[in-house]
């Protein structure tokens, strides 16, 4: 499998490449241009270029020349109750690569109330020993507290990580409340880094699971009844409106249904900042296979949020990436196997959920998407890899074909024809979600830091060759839009005389609109609080009946005038 | 005015007050109008139609042609609501009073006991209260401050005894009356099992409360701090998750207070997809808007403040009064809660403590003709529907109230709809001093006003009688919420796949089993206290050894499934 002794490549060239006669495809534009690399770089793109002798060539002969794929979802080698995932990050980099994917970003997921910065570290020397292709991490958030918001700081200031993740589901265990959410948005925002919700309502699926396992529902059926797409789109809902509170760019994970990708279109068009993520599962397969007789197959659909039943959802969801209403695609690529599904056959609850899709991600996309002429070639390139590049701070190294990138690059048949299935796939998982699945559009060749891995159906990947690239915070992409909307968003009060007129008296007990905060008064008092009268005809005011904030605080007026503040916030 | 005994008032004999005859008027129900006389007798109407026989020395109104309708029900006041011991100044004779200058011949309060009160004493306070003092007869909703066991035997009686039909749960109010969604999914589901309609006020507390301290951190005191820590979407998004719940428990869901027009939104949105969702708006969201809280007047700004907020949106009225028009939105409150301004005056410093509450009781019904009617938005069926007839069917007092027609009660109205004044406090029944609709017009107006069969308002003169209201009781599944309920129920049952029992290898698991979503009945397994199987920390996935299969899963085992003898299930999209 290593990189030496293989066929016709010779050592020597191994640093320097030349593409010729291809058709190079950007998100932006497509045309035709050599290309040449050197040391893992784009060094020159044109025509008639001059290179060094003794470079190996390799004729294009008009075929798509594309950015390598960016898989942004992804969770190999994921610890879960005592075991991994089958997929580890050989096995899992080897079948992104043999898919036209050249980067791919893991989500590390710390137990709550452990460090998130050694579950970080942990990750890191996992990825660092058998990745072979560049990799990135986002960190998920799984609890909240002062430490964490520390370790979050780091993370984000010296170790590369940009991206956060918080859930809204699994309760008592993952979910956030809302105002935990609000922190973390709040938080995320300050330092620049991107919120991603698992976006489903945790309390209404943990009351909904109760509900069928008392129905004797006990099979993966069982999964996508208790949680229905409603809830989905119900959470969706939610985190856009307090991302939108908080002025946070917004990332929902694994977009899974029709309803909840439309809240995410409708949000767009009125101008918040949210990106959304259908993974390969969703673009290509539908839940009905949640009751196949056969539960093994049924199980090994079992991810969450769940495919929907709704067998059109993935025609759908590929109409709203074509049209840019959802912006990325990952794959959320976690395997088990069918034993280790097995710990849930008698309660689906128990069902460790994930889907494979990392290695079918972009053929699916370019059969489903582009052979169908929903979408063009720029487009594909555009969802497959550039935008994932530019929300992650990468661009323009990453997803993008030009002179000092990186030399991640796919050339692209559109008309190889293949059949997925269990037995050829890279994964080490028994089942196949796409199985039988007729996908046109593959990689010919991919080359990955330079070097080619795939050529004429062979994979020569190199176990821990993949480097860390690390992401910077505020990427222009997502915050560009916030920081103009942070200065024009600011809240004034509006400068009045004290106001000196009588104030009922009032008995502190309970009730009323709680204002959350501490501030609220520890002052009992009044003995006259049960007259019926509204009027307190007491003199002046005194301040001490107020139990309030800074007393005599008078708002000075500013130089501007009053705010005509109406709709903006 | 007040206390005005029915007797002595200028031109009505006492002999006739129990049979009236209503000539020449055009009946306007919610579904046709057409020319007819009305006889009125014991409170009840006896006759509809032309040429009625009638006994001697009935008292006659000639209506001349203008509409009959029947009398407005409101159905959000809040004359009782406690705030930090005093309570609004519009109590329920005062309130009554109010609602009868304006047309309407009903009203539904709220019954708000605080947290740990208990809901039948809270409700026999407000009934007590209500009976002594109202003039129009009155039913009562229950606000559910908190959930738990001891609720819901009261929710029981409430319903089946006491004629309550439907209660109020808080999305806002965080630490007081806020509930969880798990709270609110055990309060939907109880309540529709009773039959109950489930009234929400739909606003994220949460982050209404994260808000609010970074606005009052900001130095912002004022008013303009209660708009600015309760944004729209805020409300717009705790809807969508009442609503979703309603799907969920297969629930009716009535959103009290829509502010917004992206409330508005997503409630016409949900409809559209088939959910059952009520909408009411406000008098005050229906014809002024939260551009007032910026008000240098602070009284002035302070009287504005209710929850949630009006939105600063200008054009939200119009837009509310579209969506009525359309049925998209079906019954119209007014939510009037009247404070006096030193009651406001709490809040003086500290805008999260003024009381909330705006008046809207006595103009509801002029505005909905004046903005939707007269500007040609809605007919005057659609009027009645929204100011009366809606609400009646909603809350199960169809046809009793909200429709003139043999049997129902005599609570007409007959409305002058070219009348036109200017709102002010000067003028208004309310005590408060200050009116949110100050110096607007309006145009139309009720000309004479009859509850349970009595003339009680007449060209500006209000002939009310302290205490004649009656509690009327309502009953639970009222068809226009349940009636589509009770087919999906049908339809809706869910079943498992029959399979046989997985027999393939079962991956050890360690127990303290971590990553399950937890199912919170009490069923998941009292047996994962056992040992920790010895072999898990093989890599292999395989557990070769058949017979530990069932002892590492904790839960009932040898659970087979019987083959139905319909086959198996074909479900699909339906869940």
């Amino acid at each position: 499998m290593s990189y030496q002794g293989k066929k016709n490549i010779p050592k020597i060239t191994s640093d320097r490449l030349l593409i010729k006669g291809g058709r190079i495809v950007n998100d932006d534009q497509s045309f035709h241009a050599d290309i040449y690399m050197e040391d893992g770089l784009i060094k020159q793109i044109g025509d008639n270029l001059i290179v060094p002798g003794g470079v190996k060539t390799i004729e294009a002969n008009g075929k798509m020349v594309i950015p390598g794929g960016i898989d942004i979802h992804t969770h190999f080698q994921m610890p879960y109750r005592g075991t991994t995932t089958v997929d580890d990050f050989n096995q899992g980099s080897k079948a992104a690569l043999a898919g036209g994917t050249t980067m791919i970003v893991d989500h590390v997921i710390p137990e709550p109330g452990t460090s998130l910065m050694e579950a970080y570290d942990q990750w890191r020397q996992w990825a660092d020993e058998k990745t072979c292709c560049d990799y990135s991490l986002h960190v998920d958030i799984t609890h909240w507290n002062d430490s964490v918001k520390q370790e979050v700081d780091n993370l984000i200031k010296e170790k590369g990580v940009n991206s956060f993740h918080v859930y809204m589901a699994y309760k008592d265990y993952y979910q956030m409340s809302n105002s935990e959410l609000y922190e973390v948005f709040t938080f995320l925002a300050e330092r620049g880094g991107i919120a991603q919700v698992h976006a489903e309502n945790g309390e209404i699926i943990a009351e909904e699971q109760a509900r069928m396992l008392q129905m004797g529902i006990t099979g993966p059926e069982g999964h996508v009844l208790s949680r229905p797409e409603e809830l989905e789109a119900e959470a969706v809902f939610r985190a856009i409106t307090i991302a939108s509170q908080t002025n946070c760019p917004l990332y929902v994970t694994r977009v899974m249904s029709k309803s909840a990708a439309d809240i995410i279109s409708q949000a767009r068009k009125k101008g918040n900042v949210v990106f959304g993520e259908p993974i390969t599962a969703s673009l290509g397969t539908d839940g009905t296979h949640y009751w196949s007789k056969n539960w093994a197959k049924a199980a090994s659909f079992v991810t969450s949020p769940p495919l929907s039943p709704d067998p059109t959802t993935p025609d759908y969801l590929n109409t709203l990436l074509s049209s840019g209403d959802l912006s990325v695609t990952g794959s959320a690529h976690c395997t088990f196997s069918v034993a280790q599904k097995a710990i849930g056959k008698d309660d689906f609850t128990q069902i460790p959920e994930g889907v494979n899709g990392v290695e079918e991600r972009m053929a699916l996309i370019w059969d489903k998407a582009v052979t169908t002429g929903k979408m063009d070639e720029n487009m594909f390139v555009a969802v497959t890899s550039t935008n994932a590049a530019k929300i992650l701070n990468l661009y323009p190294r990453k997803g993008r074909i030009a002179v000092g990138s990186d030399a991640d690059l796919v050339i692209w048949d559109t008309d190889s024809i293949r059949t997925i299935t269990a037995k050829t796939h890279n994964s080490a998982a028994e089942y196949n979600v796409f199985e039988g699945m007729e996908l046109r559009g593959a990689p010919l060749v991919v080359i990955c830091q330079g070097k080619i891995v795939l050529e004429d159906g062979n994979l020569h990947a190199t176990s821990g060759v993949g480097r860390f690239i690390p992401c910077s915070p505020f990427p222009d992409f997502a915050y560009k839009r916030v920081k103009a909307r942070k200065q024009l968003a600011v809240l004034r009060a509006v400068p009045r005389g004290m106001y000196d007129g009588p104030v009922s008296e009032f008995s502190m007990s309970r009730g009323g609109t709680p204002s959350a905060s501490a501030r609220t008064s520890p002052t009992k008092q009044p003995v006259r609080n049960l007259h019926q009268s509204g009027f307190s005809l007491a003199g002046p005011p005194t301040p001490d009946d107020v139990p309030i904030r800074p007393a005599g605080r008078r708002i000075v007026v500013p130089p501007g005038g009053r705010s005509n503040i109406t709709s903006l916030s | 005015m007040s206390g005005s005994g029915f007797q002595g008032k200028n031109s009505i004999p006492h002999l006739t007050n129990e049979r009236l005859l209503i000539k020449g008027g055009r009946v306007v129900n919610d579904d046709q109008s057409f020319y007819a006389d009305v006889y009125i007798e014991d409170g009840l109407i006896k006759q509809v139609g032309e040429n009625l026989v009638v006994p001697g020395g009935v008292k006659v109104i000639e209506a001349n042609g203008r509409m009959v309708i029947p009398g407005g029900i409101d159905v959000n006041t809040c004359l009782m609501k406690p705030f930090l011991g005093t309570q609004p100044v519009d109590d329920f004779l005062q309130g009554t009073k109010a609602a009868i200058a304006g047309g309407t011949t009903m009203i539904i309060d709220h019954v708000t006991p605080q947290p740990e009160d208990s809901l039948l004493e809270a409700f026999e306070r407000w009934q007590e209260a209500a009976d002594k003092r109202a003039c129009c007869d009155y039913s009562l909703h229950v606000d559910i401050p908190q959930w738990n066991e001891s609720v819901k035997y009261e929710l029981e009686l409430l319903v089946q005894e006491k004629g309550v039909n439907s209660f109020q749960v808080y999305m806002a109010y965080k630490d007081v009356y806020q509930m969880t969604d798990s709270q609110l999914y055990e309060a939907f589901s109880f309540l529709k099992q009773l039959g109950a309609v489930v009234l929400v006020h739909a606003e994220n507390g949460d982050l209404i409360a994260q808000e609010q301290r970074k606005i009052l951190g900001m130095g912002i005191t004022g008013p303009e701090g209660h708009p600015l820590s309760r944004p729209e979407e805020l409300e717009a998004e705790a809807v969508f998750r009442a609503i979703t719940l309603g799907n969920r428990v297969n629930c009716p869901v009535y959103i009290t207070k829509v502010m917004s027009k992206s409330a508005a939104d997503t409630i016409t949105q949900a409809r559209r997809k088939g959910s059952v969702v009520f909408g009411e708006p406000i008098t005050a969201s229906l014809a002024t808007d939260g551009s007032h809280y910026w008000s240098k007047n602070w009284a002035k700004a302070a009287a504005y403040v209710t929850s949630p907020p009006l939105s600063p949106d200008p054009t939200t009225p119009d837009h509310l009064h579209t969506l009525l028009a359309c049925g998209d939105l079906q019954v119209v409150g007014s939510s009037h809660c009247a404070y006096s301004t030193s009651q406001k005056a709490v809040g003086k410093d500290d805008f999260t403590l003024i009381p909330e509450g705006t008046n809207g009781v006595e103009e509801r019904m002029g505005f909905v003709w004046d903005k939707a009617v007269a500007m040609g938005k809605m007919d005057e069926n659609q009027f009645v529907a929204v100011t009366s007839t809606n609400a009646a069917k909603i809350f199960n007092l169809y046809p009793r109230k909200g429709r003139i027609a043999v049997g129902s009660d005599a609570d007409i109205v007959i409305w002058d709809p070219d009348s036109v004044k200017t709102i002010t406090a000067k003028l208004q029944q309310s005590a408060s001093e200050y009116n949110i609709f100050e110096g607007l017009e309006c145009r139309g107006a009720p000309a004479m006003v009859l509850s349970q069969g009595r003339v009680v308002y007449e060209d500006g003169n209000l002939q009310t009688q302290q205490g004649t209201g009656r509690f009327i009781p309502r009953k639970p599944f009222p068809d226009y919420a349940y009636q589509r309920v009770k087919f999906r129920n049908q339809v809706k049952n869910k079943q498992g796949v029959t399979r046989g029992i997985y027999d393939g290898p079962v991956y050890d698991v360690i127990p303290t089993p971590k990553y399950i979503t937890p199912a919170p009945s009490a069923k998941t397994s009292p047996t994962s206290h056992q040992p920790p199987p010895i072999r898990n920390l093989h890599q292999s996935n395989f557990s070769l050894s058949g017979a530990q299969i069932d002892d590492n899963v904790p839960r009932r085992s040898g659970h087979r499934i019987v083959a139905p003898p319909g086959g198996r299930s074909n479900i699909t999209s339906l869940g």
